[in-house]
């Protein structure tokens, strides 16, 4: 058994005890921060697998942001864990028969699978003669790949645009800052100087001017 | 089996030759700070515990090492406990890529700057859970406040980063210093040609760090210390030593991918032992950043929290991605030269 092995076996253990920590612990801020020991143990195993580059991307986009943003909206939220788990009998019969009818179906996917199962073939990017995996990817991606790549570029701006055009809400009566405006403001529009003359103290008995 | 133990040890002693410098330069560095702002403040700063004050930021460390470490009742214990781990982790995480002179790193990975990006974007996990975890209003609106800003930031940071790789064609922190090297000194360095770039990176990264004039995660005037308000003794002192390490990264950070890491600013102008790099250089560069830390918290007010907003989303990122596609061009044309040659 190398050394690898036991790792591999380390990472996979943690993750699916975190996997399944996700859904049975109570507190739900708990339950993101399982995940995201789910998603960085699975970019452990990546790593082991010398695929770095998609080791890493998942912590920074994953762990990095999305999770970030989880973990934000989960602690804004006042979730009471008695009420969710109110109609846990009376919704149990659907929830069996969704995860029979998709157990099934991995099942079947995965029996027609090995029927058809193939040795692995070798790291492309070692057979390419490319020693860094990071390198090939990126080859590969902007060559091969590079249709598919900027389809998808383009949907997921899109998708971006979309969000923000539907959240977005024109509402009246907010007082908002202009900083161009307020960064041209010049001394002429604040202050105004009158010049007028000095005034001088009076003799209050005679009234002149002293 | 023997190679493999004496490689952890090896390994193992090398992470302490960087840890243990790293926690000494943590010391001094809040020592400079508070003397550098006194001085800014005309008056004289710490200059009462040992000579010259030095033993200051010691005295400080042994004083918080032996309070008491209170837990707010309600607390979540074990994320409390967790949170300035997880602050403290990623900080010094990072320092594992980071190259002090020509095959001098602790791991000379060929994903670096991608390890680095993701190393610096785990940091958050500690401030969002010690204000969860501390159940106090005011931590809880620090750590919100936090979370929001580095999210907000970390993008432009990392555009930041993108236009480097589009430069130098590689994630390899010494191939990033390699790519800097030429006849030409410090104009070779890539603070010339991604001027905005570096600008961006370095107030990205003060943002990143919390510090003023971006610290409203602190904001003591209004949320009193933010996300670790709740905290005292070493559980308080993990976490200061996360952001002062977190800062000295950022530091050498944009050292290494704009000035040049360890090359020296009169490269090829043939000014005998000048003109020779070295990890001084390195050094050198990163105390003039670091400086800058303390300079600006000295010198500007705090901004207000939608002036930040507005900053990172309105002003920094149009500009990242406009410079990226210059960055572009410039790679394309050959106009910077990268190494020796140019590239095509």
């Amino acid at each position: 058994m190398t050394l690898q092995l036991i790792c591999f076996y380390a990472f996979a253990a943690v993750m699916v005890a975190s996997a399944l920590a996700v859904v049975t612990v109570r507190n739900t801020v708990h339950a993101v921060l399982f995940l995201v020991l789910t998603f960085f143990t699975a970019a452990a195993t990546w790593i082991l697998a010398e695929a770095e580059f998609l080791g890493i991307a998942l912590i920074v986009v994953y762990v990095g942001a999305v999770m970030v943003l989880f973990l934000f909206v989960v602690m804004m939220l006042d979730i009471k864990p008695e009420s969710m788990r109110e109609g846990f009998i009376r919704f149990l019969p659907v929830g069996v028969v969704v995860a029979a009818v998709m157990l099934v179906e991995m099942l079947g996917l995965i029996g027609v699978k090995a029927m058809a199962a193939k040795q692995m073939p070798a790291d492309p990017a070692v057979a390419d003669g490319v020693a860094q995996n990071t390198a090939w990817l990126g080859k590969a991606l902007y060559t091969q790949f590079l249709l598919p790549f900027e389809i998808a570029a383009l949907i997921l701006t899109v998708a971006l645009v979309a969000a923000v055009a539907l959240t977005h809400r024109k509402r009246t009566g907010v007082k908002t800052q202009k900083p161009g405006e307020q960064v041209r403001v010049m001394r002429e529009d604040r202050i105004r100087i009158v010049k007028m003359a000095a005034e001088t103290p009076t003799n209050p008995t005679t009234g002149e001017s002293a | 089996m023997s190679n493999d133990l004496i490689l952890v040890a090896w390994t193992l002693f090398k992470i302490l030759a960087i840890a243990v410098p790293l926690i000494l330069a943590v010391a001094m560095y809040v020592y400079w700070e508070r003397k550098v702002i006194g001085w800014m403040h005309v008056r004289n700063g710490p200059n009462q515990v040992g000579p010259l004050g030095l033993l200051q930021a010691f005295a400080d460390v042994f004083k918080l090492l032996f309070k008491e470490i209170t837990v707010p009742d309600q607390a979540g214990k074990f994320l409390f406990y967790l949170a300035p781990v997880a602050a403290l982790a990623p900080a010094f995480a990072a320092w594992a890529v980071i190259p002090f002179d020509q095959g001098m790193a602790l791991a000379n990975v060929n994903a670096g700057l991608l390890y680095l990006l993701a190393m610096t974007s785990l940091g958050v996990y500690g401030i969002i859970l010690a204000g969860w975890a501390s159940n106090s209003k005011y931590a809880f609106l620090g750590a919100m406040r936090a979370a929001a800003q580095v999210v907000s930031y970390e993008i432009s940071m990392g555009m930041a980063l993108v236009s480097v790789l589009i430069l130098v064609g590689s994630l390899n922190m010494s191939d990033i210093v390699n790519a800097q090297a030429g006849s030409k000194g410090l104009f070779d360095w890539f603070w010339l040609p991604l001027l905005p770039m570096f600008v961006i990176y370095f107030v990205s990264g003060v943002a990143e760090t919390n510090r003023a004039p971006f610290d409203v995660a602190e904001g003591e005037s209004e949320i009193v210390a933010g996300f670790h308000v709740e905290y005292s003794g070493s559980a308080f002192a993990i976490f200061f030593l996360a952001e002062y390490a977190n800062m000295i990264l950022i530091s050498f950070l944009s050292s290494v991918l704009f000035l040049g890491g360890w090359l020296s600013p009169f490269q090829g102008w043939g000014l005998g032992f000048l003109s020779v790099g070295g990890w001084w250089w390195l050094f050198v560069k990163a105390f003039v950043m670091a400086f800058l830390f303390l300079w600006f918290r000295a010198t500007f007010p705090r901004y207000r929290y939608d002036q930040i907003m507005r900053l990172g989303w309105k002003v920094f990122i149009p500009i990242a991605i406009a410079w990226i596609f210059a960055t572009g061009l410039m790679a394309y044309y050959g106009v910077v030269t990268v190494g020796s040659e140019v590239r095509p």
